[in-house]
C-alpha cells in the first residue's frame, strides 16, 4: 500500500506528467472562446484605449500637442512659397483702385492661407462703384482683384447732393457738381432710381426735344414729370409715360405747342390732355377775344 | 427502474447537449493507458450518390487525441481516485491543446466492473397496429431479473422484435398483428465503480454524458458490418480486462469480460525472469510473441538498457515459455465464456481479436487453435482526423464510442414512459379496484 499521508511529497512520487489542478482549470478557462477573444483582442484594445485616454485626459498635454500642430502648419503656411506680397487691381479706375486698396482688410505679406477670398470679394462688391469683382491669388505672389465698374447713367438730385447713378439704379458715387457731367441727364424726386430704366427710355423717347428737356422728376415715387426749361412741366401718366411723351412731341411738331406761353401739359388723363396756361397768356388771350367780340361784350 | 429512468435520461439530455454544441470529448479509461479523443460534429454529410451512411463516422471528426499511462486504474476499474484523475487531465488537457477548444462533456468507457449480460422478454396484446407506445408497453412487459445488489444498468437494448410469431423485425412500428413481442439485451455493471467514474470525471470539471461498455465499444469499430450482421464476437485484449461482445443483427447480444489482461502477462516476466516492470513491459512489446521456434533459442535479448546496464541476456524462447502459458489461459476463458453465452449456436462464428495485446506476433494461430477456426485480427474503423499513432488495435474502444456517440444505439429510456407506470394511472387503477371489489 502507497503511504496516503504523505502523499504530498512530491520527490517521492514517481514522475507524473499530469498538470495541476490550477493548470488544468486555467488551460480551460483559455481555451474558451469567449475567454481568448477577450483576451487577444478585447483586452489590449481597451489597454490601447486606456492609455490613448489617460494621456490626453491631462488638458496641459492637450493644449501642448495643439500648439504644436499650429506651430506646424503656422511654418507650412509661412514658406515664402505661399506668400502674397502685393495686390493687382484691374478694370476699374484710379480712384475706384485706390478706394478699393483703403477698404482691403489686408496688410502685406501674408500667407495665401489667411486670404479669405470669398470675404474679401464681399467687401469688394460692398463697394457702390463695383458692378462685380473677380479675386483669386496668382502666382508671384499677387492677389489679383478684377473689377467691373458701374457705369453712371443718370445723375440724381437729392436734397443732399448730387449723385451718380447707373442704368439699374444703383448708386455709384457723389458728384460735386451737375456741371462736371453734363453728358447724363438729370432725374430727381424720391424713388427716381428704383425707375431708373424707365427714365432713361423717357430720355430716350425725348430726343427731338431733348435741348428743351431739362430733367425727369419722379412724383410721389409712381409717375414722372418731365421739366422744360422755363419751367414748364410735361405730367406724364404712371403707365404709357413713353407713349404720352410721344403725344407731346407729336404735337409740338404740329402745332408748335411748347413754343407757346404754357405752364403745365398734363397728360396724365390719356383721353383729356389739358394744358395750363400762364397768367399773361390768360389776359392776352381774353384781350384778343374782347378785341374780335367787343360789340357783344 | 424509475431511478434508472431518470439518471439515463438525464445523461442522454447532456449527451444531445454535447451534440448540439458540437464538440464532446471520448475518454478510453483503461487499465495500462487512458485515450482521449476530442469529436467535431459537423452536421450531417452532404448526400453524394453511393455513399451510405457508412456506420456514422462521416458526421464527425476527430479533432484532438491524447494519450497518457493510465495511474489507478486495475482491471479496468479505479482503484485510486486521485491517480486516475491526474491520468485523466493529462489526457483531456493534451487532447484540448491539440483541438485548441475547451470540452466540456465527455463520453466515457471502461472494461471492468464485472459485466453482466440478461436476455429479457416482454410480450404484450396489441389492437391491430403497432404504435409507439406499444412498444414502449412490450418493454415494460419484460419482468426484470434478480441482478444483485449495487448493480447498474448499463445497456438496455431492444435487439428483436416478434409480431405474431414473425420473429428478426428491426421496427415493427406500423405493422399489424395481435402480439408483440420483444427480446432486450441488459447489460448490469458494479454501481460503485461507475459511481467512482462519474466521480472522477467530475472532478475534472467534465461532464458525463454516456458511459458504454468498453467491449461493446471496441465491438462497435472492430466488426464489419458483416459481422455485426451475421453473428461475431469481438475479443477486446486490453490491459487489466478482457472484454468480450458477441453482435448479431447489429445489436450486441452479449458481453463479458475476463479479468485478465496484458499487464499480467507483464508481471509473469518480470516475476519469471526476475526483472523490473517497466524492463518487462518493453521487453514484452518489442520482443514478444507466442509460438516459439528454433530460430528463437539463438536469439539472444539483452534486459539492460540506459538506465539498469548490467542487465542480463536471456533467449526469446525463455520469453515466450513465460507469455504463452498466460496468453493461452486468457483465451481459454474467453472459450469458456463464449461456450457459456451458446456462441455454438449462432449462424455465423467469427472472432475478431482487437486490443492492444493482440498486436502480440503469432497470437491469432494461437486463438485460432483455442477459439476456432475463423478468428482475424481486427483493427478500428477509420474516421476521420484520427492521428496516426491512435489507428492501432489498442484504439478500437476509442473510435468505437466515438461512432457510438454519433450513432447511438436505442436503449431502452428512449422510448416513452409506458403510460402504466404514471403514478396517476396507478392511482385511478387502485380507486378501481375499490369499485370492483367492494
Amino acid at each position: 500500500m502507497r503511504p496516503m499521508t504523505r502523499s504530498r511529497h512530491p520527490a517521492r512520487a514517481p514522475h507524473d506528467p499530469a498538470p495541476s489542478r490550477w493548470a488544468y482549470k486555467l488551460q480551460r478557462v483559455w481555451l474558451t472562446p469567449g475567454v481568448r477573444f477577450l483576451v487577444r483582442r478585447g483586452l489590449p484594445a481597451l489597454l490601447v484605449a486606456g492609455l490613448v485616454v489617460g494621456y490626453f485626459g491631462d488638458p496641459g498635454r492637450r493644449d501642448a500637442i495643439a500648439r504644436e500642430a499650429a506651430g506646424l502648419k503656422r511654418a507650412i503656411e509661412e514658406r515664402p512659397e505661399f506668400r502674397v506680397d502685393m495686390v493687382r487691381i484691374s478694370g476699374g479706375s484710379d480712384p475706384l483702385a485706390a478706394e478699393i486698396r483703403r477698404i482691403l482688410p489686408v496688410t502685406f505679406p501674408v500667407s495665401a492661407f489667411d486670404l479669405d477670398l470669398p470675404a474679401l470679394r464681399r467687401s469688394v462688391v460692398a463697394l457702390d462703384a463695383v458692378a462685380q469683382a473677380e479675386i483669386r491669388v496668382e502666382p508671384g505672389r499677387i492677389l489679383a482683384i478684377e473689377v467691373t465698374e458701374r457705369v453712371p447713367a443718370l445723375v440724381w438730385r437729392l436734397p443732399d447732393g448730387l449723385w451718380l447713378i447707373d442704368a439699374e439704379g444703383n448708386r455709384i458715387g457723389p458728384l460735386a457738381a451737375r456741371g462736371d457731367r453734363t453728358d447724363l441727364p438729370l432725374v430727381a424726386g424720391s424713388g427716381a432710381d428704383r425707375a431708373a430704366p424707365e427714365a432713361l427710355a423717357l430720355f430716350h423717347a425725348a430726343r427731338p426735344i431733348l435741348s428743351e428737356l431739362r430733367g425727369l422728376v419722379r412724383v410721389g415715387e409712381r409717375r414722372w414729370d418731365a421739366v422744360l426749361t422755363g419751367g414748364r412741366v410735361v405730367q406724364l401718366p404712371e403707365t404709357g409715360a413713353g407713349p404720352a411723351l410721344d403725344r407731346v412731341i407729336a404735337l409740338n411738331d404740329a402745332q408748335d405747342l411748347l413754343a407757346r406761353d404754357i405752364a403745365v401739359i398734363d397728360m396724365r388723363n390719356g383721353a383729356r390732355p389739358t394744358v395750363r396756361m400762364n397768367d399773361s397768356a390768360i389776359e392776352t388771350l381774353r384781350a384778343i377775344w374782347e378785341q374780335q367780340h367787343g360789340e357783344d361784350a | 427502474m424509475r431511478d434508472l429512468y431518470r439518471t439515463q435520461r438525464a445523461i442522454r439530455a447532456r449527451r444531445e447537449a454535447a451534440l448540439q454544441r458540437g464538440v464532446v470529448a471520448i475518454l478510453d479509461i483503461g487499465t495500462s493507458k487512458i485515450a482521449c479523443l476530442i469529436l467535431r460534429f459537423d452536421g450531417d454529410p452532404p448526400d453524394a450518390a453511393g455513399i451510405g451512411p457508412m456506420a456514422g463516422q462521416t458526421r464527425f471528426r476527430v479533432i484532438g487525441a491524447a494519450t497518457t499511462r493510465a495511474r489507478g486504474v486495475r482491471y479496468g476499474e479505479i482503484v485510486a481516485m486521485q491517480d486516475c484523475e491526474r491520468a485523466i487531465r493529462t489526457a483531456v488537457q493534451a487532447a484540448q491543446k491539440m483541438a485548441n477548444i475547451r470540452v466540456d462533456h465527455v463520453i466515457a468507457c471502461f472494461s471492468g466492473a464485472r459485466p453482466r449480460s440478461y436476455g429479457l422478454a416482454g410480450e404484450v396484446g396489441i389492437d391491430d397496429i403497432v404504435a409507439d407506445g406499444d412498444i414502449a408497453r412490450a418493454l415494460a412487459a419484460c419482468d426484470l431479473p434478480e441482478t444483485g445488489a449495487r448493480r447498474e444498468t448499463l445497456h438496455a437494448q431492444p435487439v428483436n422484435f416478434a409480431l405474431d410469431g414473425r420473429s428478426g423485425l428491426s421496427d415493427p412500428r406500423g405493422q399489424t398483428g395481435r402480439d408483440l413481442a420483444v427480446d432486450v439485451h441488459l447489460l448490469t455493471v458494479d454501481a460503485p465503480v461507475l459511481e467512482n467514474l462519474a466521480h472522477c470525471i467530475k472532478r475534472c470539471d467534465l461532464e458525463l454524458a454516456g458511459v458504454a461498455s468498453a467491449a461493446y465499444a471496441a465491438g462497435l469499430s472492430a466488426l464489419v458490418e458483416n459481422e455485426q450482421e451475421l453473428g461475431a464476437a469481438c475479443i477486446d485484449m486490453g490491459g487489466g480486462s478482457t472484454g468480450i461482445s458477441v453482435f448479431l443483427r447489429k445489436h450486441m447480444i452479449y458481453a463479458d469480460a475476463v479479468r485478465l489482461g496484458g499487464e499480467h502477462v507483464t508481471r509473469d516476466i518480470g516475476r519469471g525472469l526476475n526483472l523490473a516492470l517497466a524492463t518487462a513491459e518493453r521487453i514484452k512489446t518489442f520482443h514478444g510473441g507466442v509460438q516459439a521456434t528454433g530460430l528463437d533459442d539463438r536469439e539472444r535479448i539483452d534486459t539492460g538498457d540506459d538506465d539498469d546496464p548490467d542487465g542480463r541476456i536471456i533467449t526469446r524462447a525463455e520469453l515466450i515459455g513465460v507469455i504463452r502459458p498466460r496468453v493461452e489461459e486468457i483465451l481459454e476463458e474467453v472459450r469458456d465464456r463464449l461456450d457459456a453465452a451458446g456462441f455454438d449456436h449462432l449462424p455465423s462464428q467469427r472472432i475478431v481479436l482487437t486490443g492492444g495485446m493482440s498486436q502480440l506476433p503469432g497470437l491469432d494461430a494461437l486463438a485460432s487453435r483455442i477459439l476456432g477456426q475463423q478468428v482475424r485480427l481486427g483493427r478500428p474503423l477509420r474516421v476521420q482526423g484520427l492521428p496516426q499513432a491512435a489507428i492501432g488495435p489498442g484504439f478500437a474502444a476509442a473510435v468505437g464510442l466515438s461512432l457510438f456517440a454519433a450513432h447511438p444505439q436505442d436503449e431502452w429510456w428512449d422510448f416513452q414512459t409506458p403510460a402504466e407506470r404514471h403514478p396517476a394511472r396507478s392511482l385511478r387503477r387502485a380507486v378501481r379496484w375499490f369499485q370492483d371489489n367492494w
